[in-house]
């Protein structure tokens, strides 16, 4: 007999998001062929896919062009300011862990202005997801040399060609105590760049997520020899690690099997300046996530709150 | 001298009030032995003002005239409200830092000054010598020295006197000033109850001894009568610092992050509420430095309750482009400025009131703000409450200013009822009704309601950018005029809703004068207390203290023109209208007067200093005698 097993039929959601309403409406103004377009819509599928209400989802930046990103989100966002996009994130989910909080960030807003705030919220470890758009230049205000330019690279700051290496930005953040999740990643794979973001997403604790990306206006040569020569990379591959799908591995070559929760291991990956890593470097479960502590007391009632109160005044009584 | 004069049987003498000071090095215990001190003579019902005397250093050089640290305790048969004048009693644990006070003119003719002996047999010669001459100059100025073996005898129950002595002091004091024992046991019971009893009871044996030692050393036996009605008051009593009372209502308005980064003279209050926060359903917040401190409260207050961020000046500095940000995002936010001396690293632990420039218009681009000044104490509590309000009220940040004499200054404040309405209401999670902008400027007033994260149907994003009222970025040429105009609009909507300020001194409120003062601030005791000095010899001299400075009070302009002149009493920097170089071209102003002059076109003049101690009855009658007699002239 034919007929409809119940059990068949889909669970009809209250409200179901498509990707539209994680979009903002407006069309984002990047140049074309930049490299933030594919981050912009892998985060609205890990949304999607999430189905987190758009209304608890919030969108922090700093100011580059990476944090332009909350402008194009049909979420919440904090458009920050320079440097400053981490200590905002870290206060709006300091009372209220209820929300999901992402931050678009760039080499320069992060690992530059923002070098203070990149130590000590990644030591603070508060449930975030952290995508630092890295192209190795200034953009927005047109080709200033980031710490992540290569030596050599011509800018505008530096005509001559750019005097020091560049910044390791995976070393540094591997050293920082208290890390939970540290991850590299390109623009131009969307498989995992989804997979990454996703498991980033999923994640109790700060995610970290340096992705490549690709500015073609500007510093071309970052990432060009990357894209053309996939045997750059080293992908890390790990049952605790990122997903990854045969035909990411069709493209890198170079597999190899790293336990995320092995830090020596990840430091030596990071470190590696010939072949760069791709995927979860570090990820540990089991640090400290600070909202545990900064909520404290939250939903109390004004009575609760006016019984506190009056006992802190007895203390200065007679 | 003879120091043996016994009389156990003699009745105290008694006072209106006076000034005792304890000055000792740094670590000896002074400033606790004060505060007990004053606590026990505000539970008795005099009127208490207490200044710590700090230096800048945690541990300065030994026996040195800046390394000083004290305190000094203004008790007296009223309300105490500033620091008064010379000291009258003074117990100095060496003679060196007595030349700090005396270089500040804390003594005169008459002050009686208890010292420790100790060092006239020092091993040392030249610390000998450095006595010995110390005492003799004293004496020769007209102090009324008794040296006093304190150590020796704080020795016979504790092998380090340095620990200990202040206790021993604090018996003194109580035995001279006729204090209650018990009330002093009890103190000091309170002080080391987590310590227990190894650490309780020989306190409580050196206080003990401390008061029979005064009983049978010194004849000094006073008693300050508790003021009228403190009978009633010390029921409802609550006795702290500033930064204490700021602390309080930080956690009576409600607000429930209170992000900071330290820097004195500000911390303090931090320190407290982190104590007691979990009790109240809040959570201090040390950030990395000053900028992620505001900036971390800024992201608080935007996904929900108004939150807090207090500093001192140089924090004021670092945390402008955030202050704009709040502005122009229109994020509810207070921001306590506990006023130390400037520029730079300046004078950490002293007062001044040099940050008011700044507070009005430190952003770069226009940035309007409200801004309020407490002037006393209990303000330091009522305000917090209010500036909460007000910030959600306007949408805006409110900068709050107090002062380093506010924040050490100990007082008795009558306990307020708490009322719940103070505390904020939780947050609203009901669906945004989408046809509403986030920015829905009300034409008149410039005001909005604010849609927080969570609320359905509410989503937007904040941007420091110029933006529409859906806050989307705005290229469009007018935008930035409307805009600025909005955020301006609602400094003078709150504006409308204030009452001219009460005249001080004055018989009638329509009163016409001679002289009228504008002040704001920690200076309100000294201030009314030198012009009610002035009025009574005659001068038609009447006072204004400004809590409003962003908006100004209304009325201002009226009030000014019922008298002949109108000037500022400020502790910020103003040159002397005579002084080399200056004309009025380019004499500074202090900053209240700058402020007054360019809004009202009046011709407001100034008397400021920057000594870095809080403005003294006495000093601002000599200048303004000299005004007053120059106007008769």
């Amino acid at each position: 007999m034919f007929g409809i097993k119940a059990d068949w039929s889909l669970e009809v959601f209250e409200r179901y998001f498509t990707l539209d309403d994680y979009g903002s409406g407006t069309e984002a103004r990047w140049c074309s062929g930049c490299g933030d377009f594919a981050i912009l819509n892998t985060v609205h599928r890990v949304l999607r896919d999430a189905q987190v209400p758009p209304e608890k989802s919030v969108a922090v930046s700093g100011i580059g062009c990476s944090s332009r990103m909350p402008h194009y989100m049909g979420t919440y966002g904090l458009h920050g300011l320079h440097g400053r996009a981490l200590p905002l994130a870290n206060g709006i989910k300091s009372r209220r862990p209820d929300l999901d909080v992402w931050v678009a960030t760039g080499d320069g807003d992060c690992f530059s202005i923002g070098a203070g705030p990149w130590l000590h919220s990644l030591h603070l470890n508060m449930d975030m997801v952290i995508l630092v758009f890295d192209n190795g230049i200034y953009g927005l205000t047109k080709k200033q040399t980031s710490p992540t330019t290569q030596q050599g690279t011509k800018t505008n700051t530096h005509p001559y060609g750019a005097i020091l290496p560049p910044l390791n930005p995976l070393t540094i953040t591997l050293g920082i105590t208290n890390i939970s999740f540290v991850a590299q990643v390109v623009d131009w794979n969307p498989p995992l760049l989804y997979e990454t973001i996703k498991a980033a997403h999923q994640h109790r604790g700060t995610s970290f997520i340096r992705v490549l990306q690709r500015c073609p206006v500007f510093s071309e040569e970052f990432t060009k020899p990357l894209q053309e020569n996939p045997d750059k990379f080293t992908l890390l591959e790990h049952e605790d690690g990122i997903t990854i799908d045969d035909n990411v591995k069709r493209l890198f070559h170079n597999v190899v099997e790293h336990d995320p929760s092995d830090w020596l291991g990840a430091m030596k990956y990071a470190k590696d300046e010939e072949n760069v890593p791709l995927g979860l470097l570090f990820k540990d479960p089991d640090a400290v996530v600070y909202e545990d502590h900064s909520s404290q007391g939250l939903g109390m009632t004004n009575e609760e709150k006016a019984a506190g109160l009056k006992a802190a005044f007895d203390k200065f009584s007679i | 001298m003879n120091d043996q004069v016994t009389n156990p049987q003699q009745k105290p003498q008694q006072l209106e009030e006076h000034i005792v000071e304890i000055v000792s090095d740094s670590g000896e215990g002074a400033q606790k032995c004060g505060q007990t001190f004053g606590a026990i003579g505000g539970k008795m019902g005099n009127g208490i003002w207490t200044v710590e005397i700090i230096p800048a250093e945690i541990q300065p050089p030994a026996r040195t005239p800046a390394g000083g640290s004290g305190i000094r305790i203004r008790a007296g048969s009223k309300i105490m409200t500033n620091m008064g004048d010379e000291a009258d009693l003074v117990v100095g644990f060496n003679e060196q830092v007595l030349y700090g006070r005396i270089a500040n003119g804390a003594y005169k003719e008459g002050t009686v000054v208890l010292l420790e002996n100790k060092w006239a047999t020092d091993p040392q010669e030249k610390i000998r010598e450095e006595y010995a001459s110390a005492v003799k100059e004293f004496r020769e100025n007209g102090l009324i020295v008794h040296e006093l073996a304190i150590e020796e005898a704080c020795l016979k129950i504790v092998k380090n006197a340095r620990k200990g002595k202040n206790m021993f002091v604090l018996g003194m004091l109580c035995r001279i000033y006729n204090r209650d024992i018990e009330l002093g046991l009890t103190e000091i019971y309170n002080t080391f109850k987590y310590k227990g009893d190894k650490v309780i009871k020989p306190n409580q044996e050196l206080f003990n001894s401390g008061y029979q030692f005064a009983k049978d050393n010194l004849d000094y036996f006073y008693n300050i009568p508790p003021y009228e009605g403190a009978e009633d008051d010390l029921k409802h009593i609550v006795v702290t610092n500033g930064n204490t009372a700021l602390g309080l209502g930080v956690m009576a308005a409600g607000m429930e992050m209170l992000s900071m980064y330290p820097i004195t003279p500000a911390t303090s209050a931090s320190h407290y509420v982190a104590e007691v926060f979990g009790d109240v359903g809040g959570f201090v917040h040390q950030a990395e430095d000053e900028i992620a401190a505001i900036g971390f409260a800024i992201g608080s207050s935007y996904a929900g309750k108004t939150a807090c961020t207090i500093t001192s000046g140089p924090g004021m500095a670092l945390k402008t482009e955030l202050i704009g940000l709040a502005v122009m995002g229109e994020i509810p936010l207070v921001i306590v400025d506990v006023q130390r001396g400037g520029p730079s690293t300046g004078l950490p632990t002293k007062v001044e009131q040099s940050d008011l420039l700044a507070s009005l218009y430190g952003e770069p681009g226009d940035a309007p703000k409200i801004v309020i000044a407490a002037a006393t104490i209990p303000e330091c509590f009522e305000f917090t409450i209010m500036a909460r309000k007000l910030a959600e009220q306007f949408r805006t940040p409110v900068t709050m200013l107090t002062d380093a004499n506010l924040a050490t200054g100990v007082q008795p404040w009558l306990r307020p009822e708490i009322k719940e309405e103070w505390f904020s209401d939780p947050i609203d999670q009901s669906p945004w009704d989408k046809n509403i902008p986030p920015y829905d400027w009300d034409e008149q007033t410039g005001l909005s309601p604010r849609p927080i994260p969570g609320q359905p149907d509410g989503m937007y994003v904040l941007t420091g950018l110029s933006h529409t009222e859906r806050s989307k970025v705005s290229y469009n040429s007018e935008m930035n005029q409307i805009t600025s105009q909005h955020r301006s609009r609602k400094i003078a909507a709150l504006q409308n809703t204030l009452k001219p300020p009460v005249i001080h001194g004055v018989d009638s409120q329509e009163e016409e004068g001679d002289l009228l003062i504008v002040s704001w601030g920690s200076t309100i005791g000294a201030v009314e207390e030198a012009i009610d000095v002035l009025r009574e010899q005659g001068n038609k001299i009447a006072g204004v203290h400004l809590r409003f400075l962003s908006p100004l009070e209304p009325g201002l302009k009226e009030i000014f023109s019922r008298y002949k002149k109108v000037m500022t009493i400020e502790i910020n920097y103003s040159d002397e209208p005579d002084a080399p170089m200056i004309t009025s071209e380019n004499r500074r102003y202090a900053q209240l007067a700058n402020v007054l002059r360019a809004q009202f076109v009046v011709d407001v003049d100034c008397w400021s200093v920057v000594y870095g101690h809080p403005l003294q009855p006495g000093m601002i009658i000599a200048e303004l005698s000299k005004r007053l007699d120059a106007m008769k002239a």
